[in-house]
Formats: structure tokens, C-alpha cells, sequence
């Protein structure tokens, strides 16, 4: 495969290298179809503020972030190449994302990491700008790239490619392949749907949908109690800072015990100051279970949209029995139902014979067209389910194993804060001893 | 020191006052027990060792023992196993334990069980075990403060609680007031001259403490004291006094900084334990609906609770052994600091007496009345139990919040120590390898 790689590029002559190895690489992805990720390396590995005129001409500042990528064989090998890369801006992986979720409606797509920050504990700043909010964005943003270049469907993707590779135009190559005409036309059907049960759900899929909401919800109050804990926590830490003060001040006072309070005082201090870091960290923590909580929505979308497939295919066979109900009465002469044509068959008398069987003819179409619907709307629903729930199995694992490794994360965090404790609480207390 | 006795004064120092022969003893007049006391004293005649309190001599080989006693050296540094650092053998000991609750018609109390184990001669037997309640041990506090005003008396946990706020009889005040009580009369047992009081005797071994008979054993010393007129101004206070003071002053202060910054810190922890229990919560709701993730939740769940207990505890002592403790030393400086003003009272009227008797003197020869000479061997006398008292007080102090903030580090350490045992004990089950198989279900 790098062989021919190689081969290509060397080949064509007029084309730029580069454009070339691109095109193989591209071509060869789609067509192998394994994991983007083995053959690329990327990294989201800088994020710089700029700025710039907005689309209605007012300035305004924003951050990019630097993409990365490297060939993986080359990395391989040993060579150690300079990676390629380009800038992008969150918006720019909210359009792929987006067109994602739409390309691939029955596949739960990576979150991205929040728009704004959310569940935040009050010393923590909640703006945009802030460089720490900046840097976990930055890893937010490479955790979603690795976690779409690793899926088994969505690494395919050519836009993800062109996302990769492409700086300019790439934006224009993602409109142009419409994508946008099918989010007007879900949400056109969701509003339709608002107030209709499908007739038969997929039972599965429904009870996904109910873990889904327990999940968002479970993993928001979690959020939320966690905030809550951070700025008590914050509080009693700080407040231990007095003690340094008064100690400090009582010393002065003191002639045996003056060294032991003042030494004490200081390790006051340093366990105030260390609860800064403690939450910092568990800031991670916070990030794996927002992530999550992105990821629940996600899943309930795919189950969503089964619905709506469902109801698609519900609606397209109630017209389809309609019909042939029409052409039984028009061929017949009887009518079964209450009707307006019944009533004015009564009222008005029957049609002429041309008539009818003009009518005939093109409700003999319908039928047919409606068949063919009912045959492809059907197959997509028992696909789309299908597909759904395989890439629910996926995730289910991957979401096991992911927030596993979260707890275990936190529990660690949990016991180097104890550790600290106790050193600060024996160094102060060997002080106490001196006194 | 302008007294003539041939025992000589010893000047206020390193020395405790049991070894300081009051040059006044051996004219004191006898005091007359008329009342029913509960100690048998031979009052005529017999030498005081400090100023004023008769002291039970009865046979020449307790008169050697004494003098023993008088004649040991006082150790500057607090004796490791005596924690109130008189540095002397202990053969006091006192213990206050053992609550109980009496129910009768007109009143509901507490009692406590008070042992003594002696080997002092002024004790009739080696053991002792009363029960005295929250008043008996005010009228002792009250009949020591009274019989020796130049002497620091410990102070006692707060009289008066208010009957719909605090709950008398629950577990934690009792417990709490008892530690207090304990450590009241340990301080009292281990004073040399307040642990020969009598009135101490009287307390510690009677059957049926009979407070209503006041002990007339006040002193003619005490009872100058008591009745020391105000009005006179204080010339000169001995610059050493003076830094007392204001060492006490700022000390209180200090302490009073200290508790409430410590009732600030039980404040945000008692919130901080309500978020945590409630975060706690949501762990074990998540688990309900999780297969995989079922146990790993509940652990993490488990682990806050566990830490949530040991929060608790760390509260819980700091409010019942760390604040208390701290609210009696800055009664124990208010008791300090009064008798730093009776000080100051007794040697302001000496001054004033002396001023007066040498205007006479100049007017018309009269020679300075033996009461002014008098007033100056009570100032000298005040100035060397105060500053005996002091020594002791400071070297308490000293041990007793090496103890207090030790402590409070302990319960830190600890807290900390379980929190941590949970969190790593949870480690082993998290990193669980998953046993059931997935099997693909087909719909």
C-alpha cells in the first residue's frame, strides 16, 4: 500500500506530489474501508487567538486550532516526517460534525467538546477566552478527531478527509454536497411527527432511547453536584488559610513556641493554595463526563431518527392502502367507507366511464410508485436499524470501557488529594510537636 | 525586703512557694473553725507554709516529710509524665469520669464520679470515690478563689446554657463538660498550694458535700485582699506585670481569632458534607440503570460515603474536643487577668498607705505603722505567687496546645487516611476485567 502510494505520486508528473499521494491515499481508504486512524497520525496540537472580519463585517476575535496529520507508515519506518497541517476554527468541526450526523443518521457521532463552558464551580472562569478553557478545548477537539478517524464507518468519510488536508475550500466542498437540504427535510418531519405515535416501534431502539435519557440525565446531575462539591471543597481549603495568619501573628508573641507556630502557619498556607490544583485536575474528570453526556444525545438522535424513518414508512403505507382503496371503489362501484365520493357519488351520480378510467390508470400508477416506496422505505428502516444497532453495540463497549477508565481516573485523583493531606496535616503537626 | 525574719525571704523566682516560708506564719493568729467543718485541723500555733493555710501537722515524722517536700529542688523544664509540669513526685491523683443522670421530683442532673488515689497525709485514706455534680464544683472553684485571691484558679466550663439551645443531657455536652471538669481539677490537684486546700480535701472525700457551711478558713491575707479599697491609683506596675498583661490581652485575642476561624472551617464543612452525600446519591441512581457500569458506580458511590463518614467524625471532634478546649483558655486569661488587677489593687494600696504614713512621718515623726510594712510583705508575697503562677500557667499552656493543635493535625491525618483506604481499595474493582460475554442479541 505505501508502495503504491509511492509508485502513483512518481508516476503522474503534472500533478503536484502532494495532491497526488492525496488522491491515492483518499482512494485507498474508501476502498479498503479500515480505520483512518492507522494510516494517519493527527493531532490537534496548538490553538492560537486571531482576528478578523465576521460574515457581517464586524471584527471580532477567535481562536484556531492547528491540525496536525503525519503518515503513519512513514512514522513506521522510522522517518520521522514533518507533519502537515492547517488551521481550524470550532466552527469549522461543527460543520463536519454536523454534516456527520446527517451523512451517517443511524451512526452515534463524537461529540465535540462544549460551545460554552457549562456545570462550571465559581472560581473557574466560564469564558471563551481563557486559557485553560482554550487548552481542554484543544484536547476536546483532537479527542474527537481520533475517535471519528477510529470509527469503522466514519473514518471513510471524504469530507473528514478533506478536513485533514484541505485548508481552503474545503468548507465550499461540504455545501456542495447538500447536505443541508436533508437537515430541512428531517426537521420538517420531526414537526410532523410531534404529535403522531409510530404504530409499531422497534423495541429496542425505544428502550435505547429511555437508557439515552437516563444517561443525559444521570451524567447532567452528576455534573452539576460536582460543581456544587468544588466550590465547598474550595471554601474549607481556603478558610484553612487563616490559620496561617493567626499563627503567624500569635508566634510573634511567643518565645518556645513561636518557631513551631510560624513554621505551622506555612504549611496552613500551602494547604490552602494546593486546592487550586486538586480541582484543576478533576476539571478532566468533569470534561469525560460532559463528553458523555454529549454522547447520550447523540445516541438518542440515531433512535430518533429511527422513528422517523418508521413514520416515513408508516405514512407512505396508510397512503398506499388509501389508494387501493379508492381503486376498489372505483372499480367496483362500492363503497365501503364513508367518503366524499361516496357522498357525492350519491348526491352527483356516478362519473362517466372515461372518466373513471382515466382515474383508473393514474391510481394504478400511484400504486405502483407507492409500492416501490412502501419496498424502499421499508428496506431503509430495517437498515437503518440495523446499522443503528450495531454501532449501538459499539458504543455501549466503548462507553463501559471509557468511563471505567474516568472512575479509575478519579479515584487516583481522590487519593493523591488524601496523600497531600496527610503531608501538609505531618508536616504541621511535626511543627506542633517543636512547639 | 525589709522583713527582719530570720528565715529570710526568699525573692520570687525559680522557686515554688511551698518553699518560700511566709514571714508572716508565725504570727498569725489561730483561725477559728467555729462552724461544723468536715476537716479536722489543729489550727494553734502551727507554722503555715504559704500564706495562711493551716496545714494538718500533727506528728513530728509528718512534719519531716514536709520539710522534705520543702526542700525539692523545682525543675524548670515540665517533668514528661506531668503534664502540668510542677515537676514534683505526683501523689495527687485525681479523675473525673462516669456520668449519670438523677431524675427526682424537683430536678433533673448530672453527677459525675470524682476518684482520688493519694498518698498525702492530709488524706485519711489512700482512695476516694464521690459523685459531685456542676454545682459542687462551682462552690469549689468559688471557696478556692475566695481562700487563695493571689493564686490562679482554673477556670470552669460555662456555668449557664440556655435551656432551648443546647440540650443538657446529650451525649456530646456531657461528655464535653465532663473532659472540662477533669481537667479543672487535675490543674487544681497538680497546683502546690491550691491541691492543699481544704476546701479541695472536703470535696474530693465527703460523703455529702455540705456546702452551706462556709469553710471560714479565708485567710487574713485573703480576707485583706477581698477587702482591699478601691480608689487607690497605681503608681508603678512592675514592668514584668505590665508585659503580662498585655501578653493575656493579645493571647485572648489570638485565641479568640483562632475559634472562629475554626467555626468557620466546621461551617463549610458541614456544607461541603451535604453537596458530597447528594453527589454521592446521584452515583448509586446512575447504577441502577447501568449493567457494566452497575458496580464500578456503586463503588465510587461507596467511597464518597466513606468519606462522608470520616468528614463527619473530623467534625465532630474538632467541635466537641478542639473548641472547647480554646474557649477555656480565654476564660482561663480572664481568671489571669483578674488576679493581675488584684495585684495591682493590693500593691496600689500599699503605695497609697505608704505615701500617707511617710507625709505623717515628715509631719510629725509618727513612725510608719507596722500595717503599711505589712501591706508591703502582701504586695512582695502577691508578686511571687503570681509570678510562680505564671511560670506554671505558661508551661501548661505550652504543653496543653502542643496537645490541642497535635490533635486537631491527628484528626486531619486521619480523615484523610480513610478517605484514601476506600478510594484505593475501589482501584482493584474498577480495573475488574468484564465477566459476561456479549452476545450479540438479534432483534
Amino acid at each position: 500500500m505505501a508502495e503504491d502510494v509511492k509508485g502513483e505520486s512518481v508516476a503522474s508528473n503534472d500533478e503536484s506530489d502532494r495532491a497526488a499521494s492525496d488522491e491515492s491515499l483518499s482512494n485507498t481508504m474508501l476502498t479498503e474501508g479500515s480505520c483512518l486512524l492507522r494510516r494517519m497520525e493527527i493531532c490537534v496540537a496548538e490553538a492560537e487567538k486571531r482576528s478578523g472580519k465576521n460574515a457581517v463585517s464586524m471584527q471580532e476575535t477567535y481562536t484556531v486550532y492547528l491540525v496536525e496529520t503525519r503518515p503513519m507508515d512513514a512514522i513506521a519506518e522510522g522517518r520521522n516526517p514533518p507533519p502537515d497541517s492547517l488551521w481550524r476554527r470550532y466552527s469549522e468541526f461543527e460543520l463536519l460534525r454536523n454534516y456527520l450526523i446527517v451523512t451517517y443518521p443511524y451512526i452515534v457521532v463524537p461529540p465535540l467538546p462544549e460551545k460554552r463552558a457549562e456545570f462550571v464551580w465559581h472560581k473557574l472562569s466560564a469564558d471563551n477566552m481563557d486559557p485553560d478553557f482554550v487548552e481542554r478545548r484543544r484536547i476536546g477537539l483532537e479527542n474527537f478527531l481520533l475517535r471519528v478517524a477510529s470509527h469503522p464507518v466514519l473514518s471513510n468519510n471524504e469530507m473528514l478527509y478533506h478536513f485533514l488536508t484541505k485548508e481552503h475550500g474545503w468548507k465550499e466542498m461540504v455545501y456542495e454536497t447538500g447536505f443541508q437540504t436533508k437537515v430541512q427535510a428531517d426537521s420538517r418531519l420531526r414537526a410532523l411527527s410531534a404529535t403522531f405515535r409510530v404504530r409499531s416501534p422497534h423495541k429496542r431502539l425505544v428502550e435505547m432511547k429511555h437508557y439515552s435519557d437516563g444517561l443525559q440525565s444521570h451524567t447532567s446531575q452528576l455534573l452539576r453536584a460536582r460543581t456544587r462539591v468544588a466550590d465547598r471543597l474550595y471554601a474549607v481549603y481556603k478558610v484553612h488559610g487563616n490559620y496561617g495568619r493567626v499563627f503567624s501573628e500569635w508566634s510573634a508573641i511567643e518565645k518556645e513556641m513561636g518557631d513551631g507556630l510560624q513554621s505551622a502557619g506555612h504549611h496552613m498556607d500551602a494547604y490552602a493554595a494546593s486546592v487550586d490544583d486538586i480541582l484543576e485536575e478533576e476539571e478532566h474528570y468533569a470534561d469525560q463526563l460532559k463528553e458523555y453526556l454529549s454522547y447520550a444525545e447523540a445516541l438518542r438522535a440515531v433512535c430518533r431518527k429511527h422513528e422517523l424513518s418508521q413514520f416515513e414508512l408508516e405514512m407512505a403505507s396508510q397512503d398506499l392502502i388509501s389508494k387501493k382503496q379508492q381503486r376498489e371503489e372505483l372499480a367496483t362501484g362500492i363503497v365501503r367507507t364513508f367518503s366524499l365520493k361516496g357522498m357525492t357519488n350519491k348526491l352527483f351520480g356516478q362519473e362517466a366511464p372515461e372518466q373513471r378510467e382515466a382515474k383508473l390508470n393514474l391510481l394504478e400508477e400511484l400504486i405502483a410508485e407507492g409500492e416501490e416506496t412502501v419496498k424502499e422505505k421499508t428496506a431503509e428502516c430495517d437498515e437503518h436499524a440495523e446499522k443503528a444497532w450495531a454501532d449501538i453495540v459499539r458504543f455501549k463497549d466503548q462507553k463501559d470501557k471509557d468511563l471505567k477508565e474516568a472512575f479509575i481516573n478519579y479515584a487516583l485523583m481522590q487519593i493523591s488529594m488524601c496523600k497531600k493531606g496527610i503531608q501538609v496535616w505531618s508536616n504541621a503537626k511535626e511543627c506542633f510537636l517543636k512547639m | 525586703m525589709s522583713v527582719g525574719a530570720p528565715r529570710g525571704l526568699a525573692s520570687s523566682g525559680q522557686k515554688l512557694i511551698t518553699e518560700i516560708l511566709h514571714p508572716l506564719s508565725a504570727a498569725e493568729e489561730p483561725l477559728s473553725p467555729g462552724q461544723d467543718v468536715t476537716i479536722s485541723a489543729e489550727k494553734d500555733k502551727e507554722p503555715g507554709l504559704t500564706n495562711g493555710t493551716p496545714v494538718e501537722i500533727s506528728s513530728p515524722a509528718s512534719a519531716s516529710v514536709l520539710l522534705s517536700r520543702l526542700q525539692l529542688d523545682c525543675e524548670p523544664e515540665a517533668d514528661a509524665h506531668d503534664a502540668f509540669g510542677s515537676g514534683e513526685p505526683r501523689d495527687l491523683f485525681v479523675t473525673v469520669n462516669d456520668p449519670k443522670k438523677h431524675v427526682s421530683t424537683m430536678e433533673t442532673y448530672i453527677t459525675y464520679r470524682v476518684s482520688t488515689k493519694t498518698t498525702r497525709i492530709e488524706f485519711d485514706l489512700p482512695e476516694y470515690s464521690v459523685r459531685r455534680r456542676y454545682q459542687d464544683f462551682d462552690w469549689l472553684r468559688i471557696k478556692l478563689e475566695d481562700s487563695q485571691p493571689t493564686h490562679l484558679v482554673p477556670p470552669l466550663p460555662e456555668k449557664f446554657v440556655m435551656k432551648g439551645v443546647v440540650d443538657r443531657f446529650s451525649e456530646e455536652f456531657v461528655d464535653t463538660r465532663m473532659k472540662a471538669l477533669d481537667k479543672f481539677l487535675k490543674r487544681v490537684a497538680d497546683h502546690p498550694v491550691l491541691s492543699f486546700n481544704p476546701h479541695l480535701n472536703a470535696f474530693l472525700t465527703a460523703k455529702d458535700l455540705n456546702k452551706r457551711q462556709g469553710l471560714a478558713l479565708l485567710t487574713k491575707v485573703g480576707e485583706s485582699v477581698k477587702n482591699v479599697a478601691g480608689g487607690y491609683k497605681l503608681r508603678a506596675r512592675p514592668a514584668e506585670f505590665s508585659a503580662m498583661g498585655e501578653y493575656l490581652d493579645t493571647f485572648s485575642q489570638k485565641l479568640g481569632t483562632i475559634d472562629r476561624i475554626s467555626q468557620r472551617i466546621l461551617r463549610e464543612q458541614s456544607e461541603y458534607l451535604t453537596e458530597l452525600r447528594e453527589y454521592g446519591a446521584v452515583y448509586s441512581t446512575w447504577a441502577a440503570s447501568e449493567e457494566q457500569l452497575q458496580r464500578p458506580l456503586e463503588g465510587v458511590a461507596g467511597c464518597v460515603t466513606t468519606s462522608c463518614g470520616a468528614l463527619e467524625d473530623l467534625s465532630d471532634n474538632m467541635s466537641q474536643d478542639f473548641l472547647p478546649v480554646l474557649r477555656e483558655y480565654v476564660l482561663y486569661i480572664e481568671s489571669m487577668k483578674s488576679v493581675l488587677r488584684k495585684r495591682d489593687q493590693v500593691q496600689a494600696e500599699y503605695e497609697g498607705r505608704l505615701e500617707a504614713a511617710v507625709l505623717r512621718k515628715q509631719e510629725d515623726r509618727t513612725p510608719i505603722p507596722v500595717e503599711v510594712e505589712k501591706c508591703q510583705d502582701k504586695v512582695e508575697c502577691f508578686n511571687a505567687d503570681l509570678k510562680a503562677d505564671w511560670e506554671r500557667w505558661q508551661r501548661n499552656k505550652r504543653q496543653d496546645f502542643k496537645q490541642l493543635l497535635t490533635g486537631m493535625a491527628d484528626k486531619n491525618i486521619n480523615y484523610y487516611e480513610k478517605s484514601q483506604a476506600a478510594w484505593e481499595s475501589l482501584i482493584p474493582l474498577l480495573q475488574e476485567k468484564q465477566t459476561e460475554d456479549k452476545t450479540s442479541e438479534t432483534n
